[in-house]
């Protein structure tokens, strides 16, 4: 084999609490498609994110051409011929093809005033498209580009800066069928072309279909590779899965009640073609796993009622949610803990006091005058019982830890009587104590008869506190996990769309 | 309720007033302190109405042609059409409100940016004063009376006076003009509604963070409306006192610039057009600081053709100063909290 093209050699990247990669090595030769495949938070992003430039790693190095260095800045990774095409697109919606793959480096037409030789931009974009395939012409506005169309303006952005490795962060996660055949096609021209190629997804399937190797992350280690001859579905879930779990399960203190939360043949924007039925019983806690993108938030957001349902019906206790608003939701005694807590669940620069008691604002004030001294000592109560560590209630919610502003969160609910609470990601960003005190909250709650529905893309968690899991795949459910079907194997199967295997003898966790 | 950012207003009006007093001792002759204060009632009362709907990361351009819609259709509605004014009041009140909800039913549930709703109705509202005149000017004809109403917007008592006889003052006291009265009393009002009532913390909430405010089970569309009808409630309210302060209405001009006093007192008071941000205090200082200002203008023997220069100056100086200041406090926050917040992080995360 020749020189690869790039090599990274042992890089290892801690954040506060996490080991994001922990003595990560890859190497990519020319005109090599790799596959980079690993669980939600094995490390692919923090991995991507060295490559481009954006994250200096602790230590390790990256070898380009020969040359090593300790990072990589933006320009270097340019230089060095590295292009991403995001999940995220970042192209200007409001300008032509053209302007896209030029931005920042226009072709002038002379002259102080810098005017933009729209035309010559044009005719040096016409061949990057014609090489793609593309069936759009290079002054076509971006804004009427389907997702695949602009993907493949990215990608031609990227060939007119030479470059030389493509990575592509989930490119197939929002095409349909027929444009994720032509991306496949686009992959194999680049390879063809000598271009390499980094292929990070979720679908198994595209992954064993275009890599010519694939490289499969866990924890932040490379937990192995495959060569072209040994890649199939079953070898990459095998190196996917693997990691030691803490058994931090605590039994309900009774069995389930009646069905407390029930949704019905629910229909979302995000997968209008696909329903969801799930069925949350009193004092159960119900994981709702899945890959990022499966659907899940969308769920849950419409359930709540910030997003309109588009087909189905929620009833909690037995009766119907009446109205798409989260005040029907919360009425019925149905609460949301949002995914973003600093964007949709506290109010950052406001004191705690305040924000634990907006839900819930008329019962700490007197004919429509809230009562400053109740809504305080309302508070104190539960940053008494939740362990809210801050110096007092009137301290802005934005100052305290991750872990803290989400007991924040759980606290303007708990002041409420719930009946059945939906959290998204209820321990992202949490350190470890804290994780542990939501967890003792969250069952404390389902055996004071709550329905508890949880969507965690944390393995460890949905497989160590939940009483069931239900799987979501691209918009629908793919399966139904009791207890003693619990392991990471079994979710992760579900999660990418295989079938259960009839006969898995359950791996106690 | 008064925040720190009030304090320093204050001070800097108490400083403006010593100067502008030292150099021109008839600043404080009895007549010139109560017609300061009657354009204090008068602006103050649109700059409150303003901030209920910057409050929630809003503006309302269209308060000047209100003012002049709304006063021409309360002279008409008496004079011509001789209705009892009480009924007129109540009419043009109504009028105010149903306009705010308009307003807020574009912005809150059509989805169209507040600034280009209300810049169509400033313009609309304009041309329908001019219209419904012929653009005439409309004022009370002669021999055309109503002691009453007339006591009640436009006239002054000398409350302090009783006061001043028991210490034997005999000598005509400052006339208090009723428009002042009519703004401490909306003051206060506006000040225990919007910062101590569940309506007031719900306007806050959505200047902040509209989308928590609604994963919190706020009716975020209902509150925002429910800002600009009492916007453009007080407004009329306001449109009726200066109708009968001028006495006489030409349509194309009466009320011209007022939506921007408004908005500037707002953001002298600290208000953030950002939404969520101000204190009812800081908007009555903001107005008279631009009362005093105006009046400085014509003491000192300023061309008044620089009125608004000077006005514009002032409040870029005072909002730089104000960024210069906060920046200072959080600089000094954060050394707190690095110096304090430590130890508490090292055990969590432990």
């Amino acid at each position: 084999m020749t020189v690869p093209l790039l090599e990274l050699i042992d890089i290892r990247k801690t954040y506060p609490g996490v080991m994001a990669l922990d003595g990560v090595s890859l190497s990519a030769g020319r005109g090599e498609v790799i596959g980079l495949v690993g669980e939600n938070g094995a490390g692919k992003s923090t991995l991507m994110k060295v490559l481009g430039g954006v994250v200096a790693p602790d230590s390790g190095t990256i070898r380009t051409d020969g040359a090593d260095r300790a990072a990589l800045t933006v320009r270097d990774a340019l230089a060095a011929g590295i292009a991403f095409v995001h999940q995220e697109l970042n192209l200007f919606d409001n300008l032509d093809v053209a302007a896209n793959v030029f931005i920042g480096r226009e072709v002038l037409a002379g002259g102080f005033m810098k005017l933009v030789d729209n035309d010559a931009l044009h005719r040096r974009v016409r061949p990057l498209l014609t090489r793609l395939g593309c069936d759009f012409d290079a002054d076509t506005m971006v804004d009427t580009l389907s997702l695949a169309q602009q993907q493949l303006v990215e990608i031609a952005k990227a060939l007119s800066l030479n470059a030389r490795l493509v990575i592509m962060d989930e490119p197939t996660s929002s095409l349909t069928i027929a444009e994720t055949e032509r991306l496949l096609r686009v992959i194999a021209g680049l390879k063809s072309d000598g271009v390499s190629v980094i292929f990070i997804s979720h679908r198994l399937s595209e992954v064993e279909r275009c890599a010519d190797r694939v490289v499969v992350l866990r924890d932040g280690r490379v937990a192995g590779a495959l060569e072209r001859a040994e890649i199939s579905h079953a070898a990459m879930i095998r190196l996917m899965i693997g990691r030691e779990l803490k058994g931090n399960y605590i039994a309900p203190a009774r069995p389930p009640g009646g069905e407390a939360l029930e949704i019905t043949d629910a229909r979302t924007a995000a997968y209008p073609r696909q329903t969801v039925t799930l069925r949350v019983r009193q004092g159960e806690i119900l994981g709702l796993a899945g890959l990022v993108g499966s659907g899940r938030t969308e769920l849950a957001r419409a359930v709540f009622g910030i997003d309109p349902l588009l087909a189905g019906n929620v009833r909690v206790a037995g009766q119907p949610v009446a109205g798409d608003s989260p005040r029907a939701a919360i009425d019925c005694g149905l609460y949301l803990v949002p995914e973003d807590r600093k964007r949709s669940g506290l109010l950052l620069d406001v004191p705690i006091a305040e924000n634990i008691s907006l839900p819930n604002l008329r019962a700490c004030a007197r004919r429509l005058i809230v009562d400053v001294a109740a809504e305080r000592s309302n508070a104190e109560r539960h940053k008494r019982s939740l362990g809210i560590r801050a110096p007092a209630v009137t301290t802005a919610a934005g100052v305290l830890s991750g872990g803290n502003q989400q007991k924040v969160v759980l606290a303007k609910w708990l002041a409420m009587s719930p009946r059945a609470i939906v959290l998204d990601e209820p321990t992202r960003g949490v350190d470890v104590g804290s994780k542990n005190d939501i967890y003792v909250l969250l069952r404390s709650l389902a055996d004071a008869g709550v329905a508890i529905l949880m969507i965690s893309s944390d393995m460890e968690e949905v497989i160590g506190v939940c009483d069931r899991i239900a799987v979501m795949h691209e918009g629908r459910i793919s399966g139904h996990l009791e207890r003693p079907e619990f392991s990471e194997h079994n979710v992760l199967r579900l999660a990418v769309g295989a079938s259960m295997e009839p006969a898995v003898t359950a791996r106690a966790p | 309720m008064i925040f720190k950012k009030d304090i320093g207003l204050l001070v800097l009006i108490l400083v403006v007033g010593a100067v502008v007093a030292i150099i021109n001792p008839r600043f404080l002759l009895a007549a010139n302190i109560s017609n300061t204060a009657n354009q204090i009632g008068l602006f103050g009362i649109i700059a409150i109405a303003q901030a209920f709907v910057i409050l929630v990361g809003g503006i309302e351009l269209s308060v000047g042609a209100v003012v002049a819609l709304l006063g021409v259709l309360f002279i008409d509605l008496i004079v011509n059409v001789e209705i009892h004014w009480a009924v007129a009041t109540l009419i043009v009140i109504g009028a105010g409100m149903l306009m705010g909800l308009v307003h807020g039913t574009l912005v809150a549930k059509v989805g169209l940016q507040p600034f280009v709703v209300t810049l169509c109705a400033l313009l609309i509202y304009r041309g329908m004063a001019r219209y419904y005149t012929e653009d005439a000017t409309v004022g009370f004809g002669f021999g055309a009376s109503f002691p009453t109403l007339e006591w009640l917007t436009a006239g002054r008592s000398e409350l302090f006076a009783p006061i001043a006889r028991l210490f034997g003052y005999t000598e005509p006291t400052i006339a208090v003009p009723h428009t002042l009265i009519a703004l401490v009393v909306i003051t206060l009002i506006a000040g225990v509604v919007l910062h101590r009532s569940v309506l007031g913390r719900y306007l806050f909430a959505i200047g902040k963070n509209e989308e928590a405010a609604r994963y919190s089970g706020i009716a975020t569309g209902r509150i925002t409306i429910a800002a600009y009808v009492i916007c453009c409630a007080l407004t009329a309210f306001n449109a009726i006192l200066l109708a009968m302060y001028t006495r006489s209405i030409s349509p194309a001009v009466h009320g011209n610039f007022y939506e921007l006093y408004a908005i500037a007192a707002a953001v002298l008071g600290g208000f953030s057009l950002r939404g969520g941000e101000g204190s009812v205090i800081g908007v009555v200082l903001g107005t008279i600081l631009l009362q005093i200002l105006q009046n400085l203008v014509n003491l000192l023997g300023i061309p008044s053709s620089l009125n608004f220069a000077v006005m514009g100056s002032v409040i870029l100086i005072g909002v730089l100063a104000d960024r210069q200041f906060a920046r200072y406090r959080q600089r000094s926050r954060t050394q707190v909290r690095h110096a304090e917040g430590a130890p508490q992080g090292a055990g969590e995360s432990a």
